[in-house]
């Protein structure tokens, strides 16, 4: 064992202020970046040997402009997420929400959902962290649907792939689906279908209360967000070059009367499908989205692809089984179930209004 | 001797943070025995919310996501 002493780390560190000078800048540079994509777009198109009105032309131009928007946009808002996140613990929310009455408690808890910091491998520890305290059961369930469901990385690629108005349409309704079944669920009383060591906790608590929330300057959250950016893109770059490819193949390819005929509002069975089929599809936002613009493009219903969309994010099959340590299958049946529906409700709803 | 528990299902970051936890162990000389909780049960029963988690000697000092390397150095010689 040695005896060397070491240097306190945080003389090392950059003082604040620029830190803040620097988050500005790079701000500042990322507008005038981001206004330069089209015409950066145009230009890598130009270097290949193609016509650029031609299928090929498209798909690629389509591809070098939706690749760096896509890229930027998730980096700027996974940032800011990542900071605003840094206040909104899941202790914090625990405790905000722990006796909370059903109907106001599922809003709330679907709301801190999307700002509270949430991975799928913590849904276990997160469920009993709120059980244990007395938060209702379809109160947790609001915040767990709502959780990975209305994310970020979701409507920064809505938002940026087919308009904001799809982006805010999905977010209120993500919302309304998640309040909404965790509100069914917690009528149903279903307590007595939690597994029997979770029913134990949930009678009487003998959790430890966890940890207090660190105290954070500014810096350290800036370094948060920095890490969350980090983090979200060494999960998800793959998978956008894939699915914006993709997207270019279907938009320069695809005839378009197919996706009318087979995802287009007058074929009814159509949003039940693309919802079942999305259960067994797992995959993030990320993987997903590109061809959600695609198809859209292509003269899919949008109901029917958001119904797809919600349900390849929110009904997996690995979360059911992470969940399977907690709930029993009936109870899992259920979540499915009303889950499922409330995605069919939105999907029929909007093939009926758009 | 100290005993550091990582709480984690197995993600990679929980990965990350044990090799973080051995690291700066050497780095500072302190002798532990770092013991890795991977069942969702235990981690939850421990009150950690969100993965990963440290504990040391039994006191939890950390949830959710990497731990700082100057909090992680404090921690472990406090």
């Amino acid at each position: 064992m040695t005896t060397e002493t070491h240097e306190p780390t945080v003389s090392q560190r950059r003082p604040d202020w620029l830190w803040h000078v620097g988050v500005l800048a790079i701000i500042g540079l990322w507008y005038v970046v981001y206004g330069q994509l089209i015409p950066f777009s145009e230009w890598i198109t130009s270097l290949f040997p193609v016509d650029r009105h031609s299928h090929t032309g498209e798909a690629i131009a389509f591809f070098f402009y939706d690749v760096p928007k896509v890229m930027m946009l998730l980096t700027l808002i996974v940032f800011a997420m990542g900071v605003v996140r840094t206040w909104f613990s899941p202790e914090k929310t625990r405790a905000l929400l722990s006796g909370k009455r059903e109907g106001v408690g599922n809003v709330m808890s679907a709301s801190l959902g999307i700002l509270t910091p949430f991975c799928s491998c913590s849904a276990v520890p997160l469920f009993i962290g709120f059980v244990s305290a007395g938060v209702p059961l379809g109160v947790t369930f609001s915040f767990l649907i709502a959780a990975p469901m209305v994310n970020e990385v979701a409507l920064v690629l809505l938002f940026g792939l087919v308009g904001w108005q799809v982006a805010v349409t999905y977010l209120a309704f993500g919302l309304g689906i998640a309040i909404i079944a965790g509100f069914v669920i917690g009528k149903l009383k279903l307590e007595g279908w939690l597994q029997d060591w979770v029913r134990d906790i949930h009678s009487g608590a003998t959790v430890p209360p966890g940890i207090e929330d660190e105290r954070l300057s500014m810096v350290d959250r800036y370094r948060l967000g920095i890490e969350a950016v980090r983090e979200i893109f060494s999960k998800v770059w793959m998978w956008i070059i894939l699915g914006i490819g993709m997207g270019a193949l279907i938009h320069g390819y695809v005839p378009e009367d197919l996706m009318v005929r087979i995802m287009g509002a007058e074929a009814w069975w159509s949003v039940p499908v693309a919802v079942l089929m999305g259960i067994p599809m797992y995959t993030n936002a990320a993987g997903v989205i590109p061809i959600v613009e695609a198809l859209l493009g292509k003269g899919a219903a949008l109901g029917t692809v958001l119904a797809f969309m919600m349900s390849v994010i929110a009904l997996s099959l690995p979360e059911m089984i992470i969940l399977k340590q907690v709930l029993t299958m009936r109870l899992i049946a259920v979540f499915v179930g009303v889950v499922a529906s409330g995605i069919l409700a939105v999907g029929f709803l909007f093939n009926l209004i758009f | 001797m100290k005993t550091v528990k990582v709480y984690g299902p197995g993600c990679k970051r929980c990965e990350t943070t044990e090799q973080m936890v051995k690291e700066a162990a050497i780095k500072l000389g302190v002798a532990i025995e770092v013991e890795k909780v991977t069942d969702a049960k235990f981690i939850a029963m421990a009150g950690v919310m969100s993965t990963p988690g440290i504990s040391i000697n039994g006191k939890l000092v950390h949830a959710g996501g990497l731990p700082d390397t100057a909090k992680l150095e404090g921690w472990l010689t406090a």
